[in-house]
């Protein structure tokens, strides 16, 4: 019986010895914290899509960055905080170095993990959410909250419905509601919102919905009630789908509803069908759609079948995937430029993110030409972009409907200031001199 | 006027609410009823039978197969893939474990909760699936009286139908079958079921079945409702406080405790939420249930249990 069991038990080690990646020195791992499961699954495979086709492209086309070669694993985390720390903790000491960089798709997770990083000394990517104070970098030198943040990303909504009410003048006593997914991620931009409310005169309402957000009768019902100009939807996963039939049983016009980049991908558009029509949402700049860096993708991933996900090729969320991968092979590319071609640390690669510079040019190189504007962070400037768009939902596809929004940078940054030194002090953090920066 | 129209509003969308909640809350009480176990599997059975409908409608639909008849094969499909589900669970879950007490029957479908989503999801998709069965625009009652009218949802009073429909069915089918109260004395004692010759496997595929069919009902409804996703899983945890409520072995406890918590949490969150933040009615249920325990612990229809010392 014993001898049973211990050859069962040889016989799993050895299974799990198979599914991990064998590692050799000159491999840079990287893990990668996806949702394939769960209730926010349709908005996380896209994702994970996108980000291991990039990691695979990077591998099958170029042999790596700089010849070393990336080497991921995913770890499962159904969006829940609790799955994604074990999974922080579980992958941070990985390969020849260490991780090189996490990207947890989860305000939440960001959130647990920021406490986490300084001692651990790894970089956290977290492309248009997580906090948006860190764009800090003197109190979060390890967060990098690239492209936009919430508070960006609730200036451009605002500015959106002011250009349509035909300018910000004629925001005065306008009422706009934000209907937001009850957890840090959907908190984050109240801040934001009700500064504005102060500058603009509008009424500002905030509706919360509770996770996962599959019952939100009484939240529309008020919304009827109150018959808001414009509704703000942030919600995430199934939230978003069910506030636009919601919004459609109470006769709520489906185009004064914006939402945020985390609420404009297919998932949250296709299960309300028809209802959907006129919906819009902002753009994390990107759009969905085939651009020249999908034509590589065609060539080495998809055509060979070495597509994470075939299906969900070229959508908005997939399209983010590759955008994500990117920044951190970039950074990584960065980080090479001063240590060597060769696997790096997490702090190595830190000091990457933060000398990363995306120019146009870089980025038509890259092939991203039209998913992405130029990038850079500096020590300060843990950001670097703060640019978003609008697009619309016709029936069949997303439609661009705006040039792109510049966030207010002093509204942006007397609120970035406020938080971040309340943040500081709480933590007894002494913020970075940026100007002995290296 | 007005705000006695948007009370109304909330009370009506609140009992229908809870008239769906109560759908999911009946194949609990029809387990337990019939075998003494709680079924926490319920609401992965939901999603299995959403997939299982939905993944096999679109699969016909686009072979050119007229919708009428895509839907009648659909349902057919997805009521074998609960009685294969009822057979395999009756088979390698229960079966070894008769005679044993409740709580390891209980912790044994917490194990199927996992395995049916797991295998739910990696056969069917993991993707959110619209399943347009029954309308879900609304009408507006009343706009003479109220401005605006009384918002009443077609989707809702459709629940309200099916539901009632369903009561009435297994009323019957408890009361008046043979099977039916076999099942009944499968609950009160397994062995002494046994003793009187009632095959108990045959009594527990049964009723997993029906529980099965009846979780395939809750899955047209919020299917149509949502979209067939790995959420409607959630809902388990919706018809836990209707239970509660309505006691664990009452059908028509259920669909009280469906109304019960429909309209408590749905009034709750439109005038007490503003009051302290918002977002309350998910907890708000449990408030309710726990106010009927400290009352009445075996729920406001449940059978009290009164044993001899």
């Amino acid at each position: 019986m014993i001898r049973k069991v211990l050859a069962l038990a040889a016989a799993v080690t050895g299974v799990s010895a198979l599914a991990q990646p064998v590692l050799a020195q000159n491999e840079q791992f990287l893990p990668a914290l996806v949702y394939r499961t769960g209730p926010y699954a349709p908005n996380g495979i896209p994702w994970a899509n996108g980000t291991a086709d990039y990691w695979t492209l990077i591998n099958e086309r170029d042999g790596g960055i700089n010849g070393v070669k990336i080497v991921f694993e995913e770890c499962e985390t159904s969006y829940a905080t609790d799955k994604g720390v074990e999974c922080y903790e579980r992958l941070k000491s990985k390969g020849p170095t260490g991780a090189g960089f996490f990207a947890p798709l989860s305000t939440g997770i960001t959130f647990a993990l920021t406490e986490k990083v300084p001692g651990d000394k790894i970089p956290l990517l977290t492309l248009g959410y997580g906090r948006s104070d860190s764009k800090d970098g003197s109190v979060f030198p390890w967060n990098f909250i690239a492209v936009g943040s919430y508070w960006s990303a609730a200036d451009a909504a605002i500015q959106h419905i002011a250009k349509e009410f035909g300018g910000k003048d004629k925001l005065k006593g306008k009422k706009i509601s934000l209907v937001y997914h009850d957890s840090p991620y959907g908190k984050e931009p109240i801040p934001a919102l009700e500064e504005m409310a102060k500058s603009y005169g509008y009424v500002f309402k905030a509706i919360p919905v509770t996770h996962p957000g599959v019952e939100q009768k009484s939240q529309w019902l008020a919304v009827r009630q109150d018959r808001p100009d414009y509704v703000i939807l942030w919600g995430w996963g199934v939230m978003n789908s069910t506030s636009i039939k919601e919004a459609a049983a109470v006769g709520y016009p489906r185009d004064k509803i914006i939402g945020g980049w985390w609420s404009g991908a297919e998932p949250d558009v296709i299960p309300a069908g028809d209802q959907a029509i006129g919906y819009k949402a902002l753009m994390l700049q990107h759009p969905a759609g085939r651009f020249k860096i999908h034509d590589d993708l065609e060539k080495y991933i998809i055509s060979t079948g070495k597509s994470a996900g075939k299906d969900t090729f070229a959508h908005v969320l997939y399209n983010r995937g590759l955008i994500n991968a990117m920044i951190g092979v970039e950074a990584i590319r960065t980080a090479q430029k001063k240590y060597g071609n060769k696997p790096l640390t997490g702090e190595q690669v830190r000091w990457g993110f933060e000398h990363l510079d995306l120019t146009a040019d870089r980025i038509k190189e890259l092939g991203f030409e039209g998913l992405l504007k130029p990038l850079k962070f500096t020590c300060q400037d843990h950001q670097g972009a703060d640019e978003a768009r609008v697009h619309q939902w016709d029936g069949k596809e997303w439609k661009i409907i705006s040039d792109f929004y510049k966030a207010d940078a002093e509204m942006q940054d007397r609120l970035v200031k406020a938080s971040a030194a309340q943040y500081a002090k709480e933590k007894n953090i002494t913020p970075r001199d940026c100007s002995k920066a290296d | 006027m007005v705000e006695f129209g948007q009370f109304l509003e909330i009370l009506i969308g609140g009992l229908l609410s809870g008239v769906l909640y109560s759908l999911v809350a009946l194949g609990f009480v029809l387990i337990f009823k019939a075998s003494g176990v709680f079924n926490f599997a319920q609401g992965a059975m939901v999603l299995l039978a959403g997939l299982a409908l939905v993944r096999s409608l679109d699969f016909l639909v686009a072979r050119g197969i007229p919708m009428p008849v895509a839907i009648l094969m659909g349902l057919m499909f997805a009521g074998l893939v609960m009685a294969l589900t009822a057979w395999l669970i009756e088979r390698f879950v229960l079966g070894p474990l008769v005679n044993q007490d409740g709580l390891t029957l209980f912790m044994s479908t917490i194990g199927a909760t996992f395995i049916l989503e797991g295998a739910a999801q990696m056969i069917f998709g993991s993707d959110v699936y619209p399943l347009p069965l029954f309308p879900t625009d609304a009408w507006f009652l009343f706009e003479s009286a109220f401005p605006g009218g009384i918002l009443v949802n077609k989707l809702d009073v459709w629940g309200g139908l099916i539901a009632a429909i369903l009561v009435a069915g297994l009323a019957l089918f408890f009361q008046r079958t043979k099977t039916g109260r076999a099942l009944r004395a499968v609950a009160d004692d397994h062995a002494a079921a046994q003793s009187v010759g009632i095959p108990i496997s045959w009594i527990w595929f049964v009723v997993w079945l029906v529980a099965g069919l009846v979780a395939l009902v809750a899955a047209t409804v919020w299917g149509t409702k949502l979209g067939v996703q790995f959420s409607i899983t959630f809902l388990a945890l919706k018809a836990l406080p209707v239970l509660i409520i309505g006691g664990f072995t009452s059908v028509p406890g259920a669909i009280v405790g469906g109304l019960i918590v429909g309209a408590g949490e749905k009034l709750a969150e439109a005038y007490l939420g503003p009051q302290i933040g918002g977002g309350i009615e998910y907890w708000f249920a449990y408030v309710l249930a726990l106010a009927v325990l400290l009352v009445r612990p075996q729920g406001l229809f449940g059978e009290r249990i009164i044993e001899r010392i």
